[in-house]
């Protein structure tokens, strides 16, 4: 018995139609779906290639150690880090803005989305304001945030607010507005009162989407905490980047960014893994 | 024929677009007597499908009057069940769920509500999948999901808008037996929509032709089939009559009144 790797086909005895002779062949097609082993396989083979692209660029001196450190001296430096505590403490403050302030934007955008994206009146007393401010740039409210709230926490949970709140207020409103018209209809001939057909049947019908919304929104969160890191703050992991900036530790901002990014990922993945727990009928239903 | 179960006198809609306004439906007068299951038929843009909505009470006519047992329907409400062409169940409750929730509006208790969602999931030979989610089951087993859930909460009336339309034909043929086997065991009040005039007369004991332009009632056929109709009956003579007079009628009722 011969082995067969993932993604390939014994070949068939006999002559196969068209189709099926060009997916043995291989290859990418439009619609065309891949194994998962050989998703994993590409996507590993496209971040060990930049790293190897990085690591010979500092191995062959091809840019100063002082822009671009190697990745071994990024690693020990992020070891450094780890081990002396600085770390910890960057990240627990970053985290602990990032979590208020991005709790604060989505326990206001949710109720706020969902009654513009339900009640007429309300979108017009809402959404037009709302499109409105969601155009001024996030970066230009820094200053003035500042001399609002000086730079402690509170300056931190403005701007995540600021940057997250009026985009995810319009997303909400999609989402609930996406709501078939025929649901709602089942509740009205069920006689069920408007306070009713939305707690019963908008709301639920429009949480996965809402929670989708979450976890786009809060990638934004991310840049934005950082952003107002970088610009005046005594703790954080912007603060860090901006800190060894004036010493010309490269190795820590570039750790940090890498950090950062880690980060995206990872609550990335944790809530879509949370998706496809708390939905599971609706990945169901996909098939 | 003593007092209609529902009553329908010179109803009238039109819609805006714009600044121009077309008339759906002129002056629509049907009479639906106790238990008769009457099937609205006509080619695309008639108006049925408003006529049905506005019954339900989902929307409103410019005029007329409408009653079910002599009082008058101004919201909708728990005398009419509703089973929508989009099947429109809940994709986050189970089937049993989706049935009880319609049975927790109607203010039903709730191991009063576990009891009834299990019979009518067997009425409609679908005790099995229960537990299933609204995903997991193909377009004919939701549709009965509807109807079980549409019956459970025991309606004065059935309305049904275009219910198999979405169906393939084989799926289309069972569901109609169904159908009238569910209708001879529960006698019920019935009007369902649809455009296929052999799914009409099969089910129905009248037919009522609507033509366009505006939408507007123009002929109106009773069915003499007896009833149980096997499904043989489809080849029968008269029911092939029956079917070349319908679709004549809707022929000619499709040309417009007033001039396009």
């Amino acid at each position: 018995m011969t082995e067969v790797a993932a993604g390939e086909r014994p070949a068939p005895a006999r002559a196969t139609p068209v189709l099926e002779a060009r997916r043995r062949r291989g290859g990418s097609g439009i619609g065309r779906t891949i194994s998962r082993a050989s998703f994993v396989t590409v996507a590993s083979l496209v971040f060990a290639g930049l790293g190897l692209a990085w690591w010979a660029a500092t191995r062959f001196s091809l840019v100063q150690p002082i822009f671009l450190p190697s990745p071994a001296s990024v690693g020990s430096r992020l070891l450094f880090l780890a081990s002396d505590g600085t770390m910890a403490t960057d990240l627990g403050a970053s985290l602990y803005r990032i979590a208020i302030g991005f709790l604060i934007a989505s326990a206001l955008a949710i109720p706020i989305g969902v009654l513009i994206g339900t009640f007429t009146t309300w979108e017009a007393a809402i959404e037009p304001l709302v499109d409105f401010i969601r155009y001024m740039p996030v970066v230009a409210f820094v200053p003035l945030s500042i001399l609002w709230m000086g730079t402690g926490d509170g300056q931190k949970f403005l701007i995540i607010f600021i940057g997250t709140f009026f985009q995810q207020v319009l997303m909400v409103m999609d989402n609930v507005k996406r709501v078939p018209a025929d649901f709602i209809g089942l509740g009205r001939t069920l006689g069920l009162p408007d306070r009713k057909i939305l707690t019963r049947i908008v709301v639920p019908c429009a949480l996965p989407g809402i929670w989708d919304t979450l976890r786009i929104s809060l990638g934004w969160a991310w840049t934005w905490l950082v952003l107002a890191e970088l610009v005046a703050a005594t703790s954080g992991l912007g603060y860090r980047i901006t800190v060894s900036q004036r010493y010309f530790q490269t190795n820590t901002i570039i750790g940090y960014i890498l950090l950062l990014g880690g980060l995206g990922l990872v609550t990335d993945q944790a809530m879509k893994a949370a998706e496809a727990v708390l939905f599971r009928y609706a990945k169901r239903g996909r098939s | 024929m003593s007092e209609p179960k529902l009553r329908i006198r010179g109803l009238n809609k039109s819609f805006r677009a714009g600044k121009i306004r077309t008339q759906a439906l002129r002056d629509i007068t049907i009479d639906l007597g106790q238990n008769e299951f009457v099937s609205l038929v006509g080619s695309s843009g008639c108006g049925k499908s408003t006529l049905l909505s506005i019954v339900a009470g989902l929307q409103d006519p410019d005029s007329g009057d409408m009653a079910i047992d002599g009082s008058p329907i101004e919201a909708p409400g728990l005398d009419r069940g509703v089973v929508f062409q989009s099947y429109t169940l809940l994709p986050w409750l189970t089937a049993q769920r989706n049935i009880e929730f319609a049975l927790r509006a109607a203010g039903h208790a709730a191991p009063e509500r576990r009891r009834i969602a299990r019979d009518h999931l067997d009425l409609v030979q679908l005790g099995h999948c229960a537990n299933l989610y609204p995903g997991e089951l193909s377009g004919g087993m939701k549709q009965r999901v509807a109807i079980a859930r549409a019956l459970s909460y025991r309606p004065k009336m059935l309305l049904m808008d275009e219910p198999f339309g979405a169906l393939d034909a084989l799926t289309r043929q069972q569901m109609q037996e169904l159908l009238t086997e569910i209708w001879d065991k529960h006698r019920l009040t019935v009007l369902f929509v649809t455009h296929d005039v052999e799914e009409a007369i099969y089910l129905s004991d009248r037919i009522v032709v609507m033509g366009i332009g505006p939408g507007r009632v123009t002929a109106t056929f009773d069915v003499p089939i007896p009833r149980p109709r096997p499904v043989e009956v489809l080849e029968s003579g008269m029911f092939l009559d029956l079917q070349r007079k319908v679709l004549r009628a809707i022929r000619e009722s499709s040309k417009r009144l007033e001039p396009v």
